[in-house]
């Protein structure tokens, strides 16, 4: 319990002092609304309904190209740990393909498949691929060899053992090459959402984009508000979790 | 009238065979010759013992009979058959624990029990708590494995090698963690479970008097390159106290061919 006061404390603090010196007159206060500005900002928002719906069209389009990259990065990473010729055709591009931020895919995107859906979902693919690939990849490569050799002795074989023992046992490298993945997927989403307009639907980034557009300093703040709560809530909800059980598992943590 | 095909048909099958086996390993460094032209027979329902010094290849041996690894030249039957791979009838217990990190206690005996076909999950639990209570580690199977000590985890890997009751034991150094009670009271252990069940166990160890204690037989080794040098039949008996006077003749009869062999091998003694 205790934990929370002091933390709790030091925002409210903070919000107290960021009011004050905008009240103070210390900044235009079109480049810097303050706190109360934002909060009537968020009442409208969803009051209007416009906030819910952008969350909406971002997470479906973060969600569903994660799952996707997910579904296909851990099998990749699995062969391409299996086959030598998988390492050195496909590992070396994943590597490289890796260090390309993903927004980078955004013109390409767009020739291919036009304003659409398609192409939105293409980037955040293209952020999350790799790097669960080559997570999984080296942590196949961590396992050390006994648990495959005991494995076998117990009368495990083929799949059974990707399955059972390989998997499990890089399963410190695949979660956290998965959170690398959510990473980049969600920074190349609010990139993408900010420099393409996709007529099915406005995303977050889009509306910030239309927040600078209408100089509404209050809306930029606001979203961007939004775009950590929701970094915060999928890393205490999806991630932390499997964390805690790994640390928990292996004795990693202090 | 019996001819002599009948009385070797009747004689008991060889469990194990190991015939004119040879490894090399070739690493970037050297060419270790890790064994030389080994063979040993054992029976079924025997307790043999492998010792000899560091690096002379007793662990290649148990890998090579558990078929983890294949034999530059000569082969390795069991009840007759060419190994060509593991196979669950030969339960390997290896020198480190090889326990699964990812499973709990319980999860880790599980495993084995759950590539056997026909148990229901009642039996299987059973089975993998009649072994747990067995090495005496009944509360703890929650566990994670990293909370249990160094023989804390060799009496889990003792209990997830014998769980699928495999008829071969191959145990490499399996007790070399644990302290003298504990030790003690699994070599009465061990020695129950062979006898009830009538296993056939291959036991390596450094230590000549447990070797001495456990084994119908003790066989030599000798390193660079591994070759068995000399055999020893035990037959006092049983259950035998490791600590009794007649064991202690044994022991020091061993350790005396041991040393021998040592010294004739690094070029001190001529033949
Ligand atoms: N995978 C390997 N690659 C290269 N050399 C190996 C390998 N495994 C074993 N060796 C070598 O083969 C020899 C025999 O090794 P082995 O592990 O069988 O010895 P050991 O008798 O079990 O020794 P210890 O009693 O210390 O366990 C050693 O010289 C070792 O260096
Ligand atoms: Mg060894």
């Amino acid at each position: 319990m205790k934990r929370w006061i002091l933390p709790t404390l030091c925002f409210l603090a903070f919000l107290a002092l960021w009011e004050w010196l905008v009240r103070a007159g210390t900044w235009s206060r079109v480049l810097v609304p303050s706190p109360l500005d934002v909060g009537a900002y968020f009442v409208t928002a969803f009051r209007e309904g416009t906030l819910w719906p952008a969350i909406y069209v971002t997470m479906k389009r973060l969600v569903l190209g994660y799952a996707v990259g997910l579904a296909a990065g851990l099998p990749l990473g699995l062969l391409n740990a299996r086959f030598k010729v998988l390492e050195d055709t496909l590992g070396v591009v994943a590597l490289g393909l890796q260090t390309l931020p993903s927004v980078c895919w955004a013109p390409l995107a767009l020739l291919w498949f036009g304003q659409t859906e398609t192409a939105m979902f293409f980037i955040v693919i293209m952020g999350s691929l790799w790097s669960v690939m080559l997570a999984t990849d080296n942590g196949v490569r961590n396992v050390p060899p006994i648990y495959a050799r005991a494995a076998r002795t117990m009368g495990s074989r083929g799949l059974h053992t990707w399955l059972r023992v390989i998997l499990p046992g890089s399963l410190p490298f695949v979660v956290s090459g998965m959170k690398q993945g959510w990473a980049f997927a969600w920074r190349s989403l609010m990139a993408a959402e900010i420099f393409i307009a996709i007529p099915t639907g406005s995303g977050l980034g889009t509306l910030l984009h239309y927040g600078r557009e209408l100089n509404a300093m209050d809306q930029v703040i606001g979203i961007m508000l939004v775009i950590v709560i929701i970094g915060l809530l999928a890393d205490k909800i999806l991630f932390s979790p499997v964390e805690r059980f790994l640390h928990r598992r292996w004795g990693t943590s202090k | 009238m019996t001819t002599i095909q009948d009385e070797l048909q009747n004689l008991p099958p060889e469990k194990l065979v190991v015939e004119g086996v040879s490894k090399w390993f070739r690493t970037r460094r050297a060419n270790v010759h890790a064994l030389d032209n080994v063979s040993l027979n054992v029976k079924e329902g025997e307790f043999v013992c492998l010792v000899g010094a560091s690096g002379c290849g007793k662990s290649t041996l148990l890998n090579i009979i558990a078929g983890l690894e294949t034999p530059d030249r000569g082969q390795v039957l069991a009840d007759g058959k060419l190994v060509t791979g593991p196979g669950r009838e030969r339960m390997m217990m290896f020198q480190e624990s090889a326990l699964f990190p990812w499973l709990d206690v319980m999860g880790n005996l599980m495993f084995g029990l759950k590539l056997k076909p026909k148990l229901t999950r009642k039996e299987r639990r059973r089975v993998a708590m009649f072994y747990l209570q067995l090495v005496g580690l009944e509360k703890f199977m929650d566990a994670s494995i990293h909370e249990l000590s160094g023989g804390m985890k060799q009496r889990v890997a003792l209990a997830r090698a014998l769980a699928p009751n495999p008829r071969v034991l191959l145990m490499d150094e399996p007790f070399a963690a644990l302290d003298a009670l504990t030790r003690e009271q699994l070599y009465g252990d061990i020695q129950e479970i062979w006898e009830k069940r009538r296993k056939t166990i291959l036991f390596v160890t450094h230590n000549v008097r447990e070797a001495a204690c456990l084994g119908d037989r003790v066989v030599l080794f000798s390193p660079h390159p591994g070759q068995i040098k000399e055999e020893f039949s035990i037959d006092l008996p049983r259950p035998r106290d490791i600590n009794s006077v007649e064991l202690a003749k044994f022991s020091t009869s061993i350790t005396r061919a041991l040393k021998y062999h040592l010294r004739k091998s690094a070029g001190e003694v001529d033949e």
